[in-house]
Formats: structure tokens, sequence, C-alpha cells
């Protein structure tokens, strides 16, 4: 299967710090990756690269088969314009930790605005497909609520739906449970689930071990900027061969 | 100090300490002397002060029969005319600097910086001298080939203080867009970038509507100030309400009758115009509830 994304030895700093350190992978396509990992291994730092919320300093990534960022002309890589990485980011949705929904929009406005306004789509059509959107996050009787009026686990039902009306080809979600109260975070996680049943390539940033375990194909366990563990959840999480991805899951569990 | 002071307050025994039956006693709340007392004093004063303007020497019904004369209700429109144009032109440039100031281009930043420090850095009776003297310096205004007028003729009263109260509002203005600006959390720009909005788009879209809400209620103010700050262009013959108003007491002596008649105009554009910027705050607030926000926890960075 034709991988979705692929990255080649990527490196990030900031100032001082080396957030990625060369890390490479493959993700193929309707596959869902979970990358855990402690605070500062660089794992928000890798998804917000794939979707070019940051700029790396050196290596490659592409995704859906194009290069992502660079233009290869020759022996060099030429930045993309600003119109360019609008377009490419396209091919992903994004989820964040904090929501980030538009705070003076309603939840059906959040969920047009990317349908109307960047891929001039008809309002009427874009509003049906919301509305379906919204019936499967569980939100139809909140359409016209404006995200102060939704409590955490609301919005980020309403945020992830907000992503899929961009139809997609990768979901990609930033510790998306992380800001949530804790009785709140199971209904997030069951639209995620329900995502991941339906085929979606998902890579998902994340400290839920229990998510990981159950819809992951692969987990990918990430310390100090570097990749240093990959497999399956019964491979990485119940018998890690390396002592780092033991302690952290020790740490997690405790 | 008063006789409503309950008679058992010094009696607190262990015994009434826990008194359940006084529950069903009447409150009486406490009487503020002093508002009173300050209130009729106030009024009083406020009295006498209308009685002295009713006694002085004002001739009221002056006051009534030029409060609509041709001459003031045309200076009354050049007034509102010249606020709206300079507003508009103090709010494009505002934008237009707000953005350059946050530009990574170093010239640009270097070029709004120098504008906001020399218009907010002189003052504005000055600016407009500068502007409608221009003719000293430029005898001759044009692009060669296209056209070409002589500046006397093209910096008139009105294009004079137009750019001069227009340009330096847009200092003003600048910093206030941009302040507006940086009040909108940066996870609005990302979430706008992820659904694939270019830099622009995510400003019009995203960024701008939402800092209304910051910027609306200073540029209301900015307004309101720019509608009494036009009365200075009475000093380079713009024929505003003022300066039509002091043309005719040059002619009459009815001088404080035909400033009374000005101070009422004024006061009644503020008036409305308070009412406006109330009901456009209002409608900027939209979804800027503080039920449920979401947890202001810090951004992780994993």
């Amino acid at each position: 299967m034709m991988p979705i994304v692929v990255a080649a030895d990527v490196r990030k700093a900031f100032g001082t710090v080396q957030a990625l350190d060369g890390v490479s992978i493959e993700i193929p396509a309707g596959q869902v990756h979970c990358i855990v990992g402690p605070s500062g291994s660089g794992k928000s730092t890798l998804l917000r690269c794939i979707n070019q919320l940051e700029r790396i300093d050196s290596g490659a990534i592409w995704v859906d088969g194009e290069l992502i960022g660079y233009r290869r002309v020759g022996d060099k890589l030429y930045e993309l314009t600003d119109a360019e990485i609008a377009r490419q980011r396209l091919t992903s949705g994004m989820v964040f930790q904090r929501f980030n929904l538009f705070q003076h929009m309603t939840a059906l406005e959040n969920i047009i605005e990317g349908p109307v306004t960047v891929q001039k789509r008809r309002r009427n059509e874009a509003i049906g497909e919301a509305m379906a959107l919204l019936e499967r996050v569980g939100l139809s009787a909140k359409r016209d609520a404006y995200p102060s009026e939704l409590s955490g686990g609301q919005q980020q039902r309403v945020a992830i739906a907000r992503a899929l009306a961009m139809k997609p080809k990768l979901m990609l979600f930033d510790e998306p449970t992380s800001a949530l109260d804790p009785e709140l975070v199971g209904e997030v996680l069951a639209v995620m689930k329900d995502l991941a049943r339906s085929g979606m390539t998902m890579i998902v940033v994340t400290h839920e071990l229990g998510f990981a375990r159950e819809v992951a194909n692969e987990v990918v366990f990430m310390d100090r900027g570097a990749i240093v563990e990959l497999g399956s959840p019964q491979e990485v999480l119940v018998h890690p061969t390396q002592q780092r991805t033991r302690d952290f899951i020790a740490a997690v569990l405790a | 100090m008063s006789s409503t002071t309950p008679p058992t307050a010094t009696g607190m025994g262990k015994t009434d300490r826990f008194d359940p039956s006084i529950a069903h006693l009447t409150h009486v709340p406490r009487r503020h002397y002093g508002r009173w007392i300050a209130s009729v004093l106030l009024l009083a004063a406020f009295a006498l002060i209308v009685k002295a303007f009713a006694e002085g020497q004002i001739d009221w019904a002056v006051v009534g029969q030029f409060f609509t004369a041709q001459s003031i209700i045309s200076g009354l429109g050049n007034t509102i005319i010249m606020t709206i144009c300079a507003m508009a032109l103090g709010i494009a440039l505002g934008v237009l600097f707000a953005i350059m100031v946050m530009s990574p281009n170093p010239v640009l930043k270097g070029v709004a910086v120098f504008y906001i420090w020399f218009f907010r850095g002189t003052p504005l009776l000055l600016q407009l001298l500068i502007w409608f003297n221009l003719a000293l310096v430029f005898p001759r205004i044009g692009i060669p080939g296209l056209f070409e007028a002589r500046m006397v003729d093209v910096m008139t009263p009105f294009v004079a203080t137009l750019l001069g109260l227009g340009i330096n509002q847009g200092a003003y203005t600048a910093e206030v867009v941009r302040s507006g600006i940086l009040s909108v959390d940066a996870g609005q720009t990302e979430a706008a970038k992820a659904i694939g909005m270019t830099r622009l788009t995510t400003l019009r879209r995203i960024v701008l509507p939402q800092a209304m809400r910051v910027i609306i209620p200073p540029v209301g103010n900015e307004v309101i100030s720019m509608v009494k700050l036009t009365s200075i262009a009475s000093v380079i013959g713009f024929a505003e309400v003022l300066r039509n108003a002091q043309t005719v007491y040059y002619a009459n002596a009815r001088v404080i009758e035909l400033l009374i008649v000005s101070a009422g105009w004024y006061l009644i554009i503020v008036t409305i115009l308070s009412i406006a910027q109330h009901f456009l705050e209002r409608y900027f607030a939209k979804g800027s509830g503080r039920r449920s926000r979401p947890a202001a926890r810090p951004a992780v960075e994993g």
C-alpha cells in the first residue's frame, strides 16, 4: 500500500532545543498510528511539521506522494509560496489540544467556513454536509451554539467535524483529550474510534494508552526528538524492548 | 447611631448566638444619610448654575433662531462629512500600518514605526498648517506626462483638513488595531491555516472579526473625539460648524449665543454616536460569552 506520510531524516530545533533529531518514518494509508512519549519528546512537533504549522530545518516530508513545503529544482529545495502551502494543507485535517474553534462563529459556521471560504463550495451544499457531520458527532442540536456555550468535549467534537468537512485523506490529532475534564474524554474518544472504524487514516498524538492499545494499528514511542520504538500496540505497549519505553509506560500507568 | 439598632446587639451570650426563633424577624436595610446629604448639596449647586445662566446676559431667543440657521446647518454638514472621511482614512491607514508594524519585513516595519512616531509626535494643529501650506514647498504637483496642477488649487481647506486629521488618526488607530490583533489567540490562526486558509484570508475571516471586539470601543471613542477635533480646521478656513458660528458672530456680535448653538450640535452628534457605539459593541461581542471557556491550560509541547 502506498504510504500517506513519509518522513526522511527530519530535523527541527527551537533555539537550542533539538525538538526533532533525525526522524524517519513511513505511515501507510488506512491505518491508525498513535504517537506516544513523554512531554518534550517531539511528538507534537512531528505532527505540526506534517501539517506545515512548523517549518523543518532539514530533511524531507512527503504527504500523499507530494513533497511538502518545497519544490525540488536540481539539487536544491526551494520553499513554496503561502498559497501553495495552503493548498497542500488540504490533504490533512488537524485537531488541536485546545480545540481552537473560531470563537465568533457558531458550530455550524465553524464547520462550513473551510468548504465555503477555501474550497469555494456552494453554501447550501456545505450546510447539508455539515449537518450530517454534526449528526455523526452527536451534536445536531448545537448547530447554532457558539464555542463559549459548549463544553470542552462538545467543542472538540465540533473541531473534529470541522476538520472532516474538508474531506481530508489524513486526520492529525494533537493530544485531542489532554485539555478535557476527565468525564468528557470518553465522548471524544468514541468519535475518534468511530472515525477509525470507517477506515480514516489517522495519526494521533496521545497520552491515552488504552485508546492506543484498542484502536492503533501501530504505536510509535518517541523520546528526545527521536523514534525509540515502533510496532503493534502489543509489541510497544505490552512487551517493549527498550528500557526508555518501559520506564514511560510504568510512569503513565503508575 | 440610629434607633433601629437591635437592643440585643451587645448581648452576644451563648444562648442567643444560635437562636433560630429570630429567623422570622423583619430585615431593615441600613440608612445612607451621607448619600442624601451629597445629593441635596449637588442638586442645589446645579440649580444655582442653571439660575445664573437663565438670568445671565444670554439671549436664548437668538440661540433658538440660529440653531437651524442655513449657515450653521451647512457647517454641521461639513463637520459630519469631514468626520466620516477623516475617520475612514484613519481606519484604512490604521489597519494598513498595524499589519505593516507586525510584518516580518524590516523595511515595511521600519516605515510603519516611523509613520507612527512622526504623526503621534507632532501636534495636530501643526500638521494641519503644514498640509495647508504645502504649496510653499511644492508649488506644483503631478505625475510628469499624466497630469499636473498648482498645489494651491489641490490643497483646499477640505483636502488639507482631510489629510491632516486622517493621517494623524491613522497613527493612533494603527496602535489600537495592533493591540486588537494581538488579543486574538494564536490557536485561531493555526486552526485557520489547518483548513487551508492563506495568510490574508485568515486575517480577513478569522483574526480581524475577533479583533473588532477589542478595537471597537477605543475606535468609537476616537470617532467621538474626531467630531470635536474637526473644529481645529477652523484655523485654516474649513467651513465646519464652529467656523461658521464664528463667521456669524463676527457679524452680529452674539458670541456666546452662537457658541452655545455649536455646543448644542456637538452634543447631539456625540449622543447619537454613543448610542450607535453601544449597538456596534453588542454586535461584535457575539460568541464572546464568558460561560464554559476552554480550560486555560498552557499548550503542552509534546
